[in-house]
């Protein structure tokens, strides 16, 4: 029951986590772009403005989102002590040093340079204040790229050996230049900066349909924001699913099993078919089936008819390897997770491209559908991270660490009332945040940026109509005697 | 007839990374001490919104980065000495997921405060950045008495004890001790960052919690003290550091009378550190304490990591620790002017006025920066 309870309050507090992450990698670079275009821009006067007011709207909505990222960032760096105490003895020599690193390169870096570009306007360079936010953006990569190499080694284990009933590291850089860690770096990267544009598009279609429903001109942020989220989503949408098909290729050789139980292919076929969707049952006696002739056999192995190893001829060699067992995953779990997030990145892919055809026809801002579409479309990015990590951490089960330490091997030797406890308080927390972050986003994402002052804050006749906030501008007695203080945002 | 002289199972390297995880803490404690206090008085020297919003700011760019030496001490803790994580994380289950929730809760209330204009609103956050700062304050204190008195670990590193194993009367004054030591952090660091009333007031809080401090801290270090030999394996526990870090703070009070607010900051800075360094001598080379028996303790043998994984990471943090001690010392430099109320004078600084006035703020900014935990040196 603890294991049970407690693979719940990972999958939760992980799944939650992963909400926030890829907006902020996201928004950081695509904010970071933004002020250096401000910055460049400086001479021409509108220009400048455009871009500067852009830096600020988007900057609300991605430091209501940072704020969440890093709190429950903290819940991941002591669960696996918490709730997985013998996989963290286990794995600990390896798996805990790119948490370490982690820690001192990137989140120092983030979270020193969020605090200068936050309040360090006016009291450093534009030129040091531009500079922190790229560091922030940097900080928020390297971040990604250390969680993931840990997690990679989980998926394909290397640079260690087994001494005694402990995994040690052997060899430090082969674990962060680990081919599964690359892989999917690559694809969790292209994947944020694609959450990131739809979140933008979206939230610029709102905008852009509410002006154009009021017949009035489209305001120059959100045409501008729009363009810029077209142009990153589609490369990076492509990106993902290149990536995204690359760490397939992989998956095949070092998670077989993975592979086969994100296709419910049972025994090992060539010129394999992609199965798109099933209704009934999974276990090869479906009552309704879509299947994309030889599409399988060409996506995991790059030949029309190309060997696709079945989940029972996997079975029998684990058994074989590993002893007795199943080593077989959730089925529907994987099989449904596997192609909403495929089902996803198409659906955003041409959502992407038929936004590139009307930006390229000058369309952009005076079409009906797209811009109406777009809006809901900025769930799906949301639906496809979920969904993939979903896929690829219950894809590995029953293992842990791959072949090496299964998750019931790893659990904390604790009473289940306290997991239940933690469960259901981190439940709790989780939703009132969740609540409240969207009740947020939502709020500040419909704002009109000539309503809002360059700190970022509502101006008295925008917001609930009292003037509190604006009113009191907060001195501060620096050497420079600079009474204004970009520090508003508390 | 102790089990390090029988097998002298560690290493320089391990002796290096329980030093460095010691270091760790003592920045997080000095750091984040002040914030936390600073959360705890808020609702004590901030009377109306805009005070506590003042008091906020003296935080705002800096709380983050101070969180961060956890997160590190955390990491580098799961790295050097996995058994040491395991078992305290998994032990100490219940304590540290109020610790989370606390954390949680405070961290996204400094973010969420000024989002909406409803009074309400802000008050409910302010709520949450109190609790939010108070319960860690004691349960760091509490978790930390608790691994130098020993509880029931048994064979394999498992925590054989409830959470009721944790409350004891020697834990709880540990975790008053570290309550009353960030409060008064807390309050010294805000008469040094704010002017007017809210300075005042700052100062009047700091000069009550001076002496309470000061006693907490003397009886906590004298049961430690008194324990140790008993306790202790090698009997390394030189006198001087928690007589330091009483006389540290015990000069607190006079430093503020006397106006060297700066020093006053320092001094208590130096008791943060004796606190976290009389733990950790007492602890070594232990780093958790079986009072079960002697032999299910955990050390820095035991416990640690692969001798490669440890020369690893010594070059990485070797590498990388003195950029961010320098850059994060530069951000408080930054940040290094006070914060005040619109309608106050800015001669309000001129208050400080001291013998070293001007020196005051550069004490400040100094203090933090190169406090006895991070030796860069003071700010670039």
């Amino acid at each position: 029951m603890t294991l049970l309870l407690s693979r719940w309050q990972f999958g939760i507090t992980t799944v939650f986590h992963f909400i926030f992450v890829p907006l902020t990698i996201g928004l950081a670079l695509l904010l970071a772009i933004m002020q250096t275009a401000a910055y460049r821009s400086r001479g021409d006067a509108a220009k400048q403005a455009k871009w500067e007011q852009m830096t600020i709207f988007w900057r609300r909505l991605f430091l209501i989102n940072f704020a969440i990222g890093v709190v429950t960032g903290i819940v991941q760096e002591f669960q696996f002590g918490m709730n997985w105490s013998e996989y963290s003895r286990y794995v600990g020599s390896v798996f805990g040093a790119p948490l370490a690193v982690e820690a001192l390169l990137a989140f120092f870096l983030e979270s020193t340079f969020l605090g200068i570009w936050m309040f360090g306007k006016g009291r450093v360079s534009a030129r040091v204040h531009l500079a922190s936010i790229w560091l922030v953006s940097i900080g928020t990569m390297l971040s990604a790229y250390f969680i993931l190499a840990a997690n990679a080694w989980m998926q394909h284990p290397v640079g260690y050996k087994i001494d005694g009933n402990r995994a040690i590291m052997t060899n430090f850089w082969a674990v962060m230049t680990n081919s599964t860690l690359i892989s999917s770096f690559l694809h969790v990267f292209t994947a944020a900066l694609v959450t990131a544009a739809m979140l933008m598009l979206g939230i610029s279609a709102w905008h852009l349909r509410r002006t154009q429903k009021a017949g009035e001109k489209p305001h120059p942020v959100f045409s501008a924001s729009a363009k810029l989220a077209l142009i990153v989503g589609v490369v990076a949408v492509v990106a993902t699913m290149f990536f995204g098909d690359n760490q397939a290729r992989l998956m095949e050789k070092q998670q077989p099993m993975k592979m086969a139980a994100a296709e419910a292919v049972y025994n090992t076929q060539d010129g394999a078919s992609f199965s798109l969707l099933t209704i009934g049952n999974l276990s090869g006696d479906p009552i309704f089936q879509i299947r994309i002739p030889h599409a399988l056999s060409v996506l995991s192995d790059n030949s029309w008819d190309g060997s696709v190893q079945g989940i029972n001829q996997i079975q029998a060699a684990e058994t074989a390897k590993y002893g007795k067992g199943s080593y077989v995953p959730v089925l529907w779990v994987t099989y449904w997770t596997f192609r909403i997030m495929v089902g996803c990145g198409i659906l955003m892919f041409l959502g992407l491209a038929w936004g590139m055809v009307l930006l390229y026809r000058r369309k952009l801002d005076t079409s009906k559908w797209f811009l109406r579409l777009a809006v809901p479309a900025l769930l799906l990015p949301f639906l496809a991270n979920a969904s993939g990590w979903i896929f690829t951490e219950m894809g590995r089960q029953p293992w842990v660490v791959y072949g090496l330490l299964k998750t019931a091997q790893g659990v904390s030797p604790i009473g289940t009332g306290y997991v239940v406890a933690s469960l259901v308080g981190f439940t709790a927390i989780y939703t009132i945040l969740a609540v409240i972050d969207f009740g947020l986003m939502a709020r500040y994402a419909k704002l009109d940026p000539d309503s809002v002052d360059e700190h970022g804050q509502e101006k008295s006749t925008g917001g609930d109509g009292s003037a509190d906030d604006a009113s009191a501008d907060l001195g501060s007695d620096s050497e420079h005697h600079d009474d204004r203080t970009p520090a508003l945002i508390y | 007839m102790t089990i390090a002289t029988i097998a002298p199972a560690y290493t320089g390297l391990e002796i290096f990374w329980f030093l460095i995880i010691a270091v760790l803490w003592s920045g997080y404690f000095v750091l984040e001490g002040f914030d936390f206090g600073v959360g705890i008085l808020l609702p004590v020297v901030g009377k109306t919104e805009l005070d506590r919003r003042v008091m906020i700011n003296t935080i705002g760019p800096v709380w983050d980065g101070n969180e961060v030496w956890l997160l590190v001490a955390g990491g580098a803790t799961f790295a050097a000495f996995p058994d040491w994580y395991a078992t305290l994380f998994s032990g100490f289950y219940l304590p540290l997921f109020l610790i989370l929730a606390a954390l949680i809760f405070r961290g996204v209330a400094f973010e969420f405060r000024a989002k909406r204009v409803m009074p309400q609103w802000k008050l409910a956050w302010d709520h949450a950045i109190f609790w939010g700062s108070l319960l860690p304050s004691i349960l760091w204190g509490v978790a930390f008495a608790n691994i130098l008195r020993g509880t029931p670990i048994g064979p394999n590193g498992h925590y054989l004890g409830s959470f009721f194993n944790l409350l004891n009367i020697y834990s709880l004054l540990g975790g008053i001790t570290t309550l009353l030591l960030f409060m008064l952090h807390g309050s010294v660091f805000l008469t040094l960052k704010t002017t007017g009333e809210i300075r005042e007031r700052a100062q009047g809080v700091a000069k009550i919690l001076a002496p309470a401090a000061t006693v907490a801290l003397l009886a906590f270090l004298a049961w430690t003290y008194a324990n140790a030999h008993h306790a202790h394996d090698t009997g390394i526990v030189p006198p001087f550091v928690p007589i330091l870090a009483i006389a540290a703070v015990a000069g607190v009070g006079w430093l503020l009378r006397e106006k060297l607010e700066g020093w006053a900051f320092v001094a208590n800075a130096v008791a943060l550190v004796g606190l976290v360094a009389t733990i950790f001598l007492n602890l070594y080379p232990r780093v958790m304490v079986s009072s079960i028996s002697p032999i299910y303790n955990l050390t820095i043998g035991n416990a640690a990591s692969a001798p490669y994984t440890l020369k690893v990471m010594t070059i990485v943090a070797l590498i990388f620790t003195p950029l961010v001690l320098v850059y994060q010392g530069w951000s408080y430099w930054v940040f290094r002017a006070r914060v005040r109320r619109p309608g106050d004078p800015v001669e309000a600084v001129v208050d400080v006025t001291t013998p070293d006035s001007p020196a005051t703020e550069a004490t400040v900014a100094g203090a933090v920066v190169s406090g006895p935990t991070d030796d860069d040196g003071g700010a670039p």
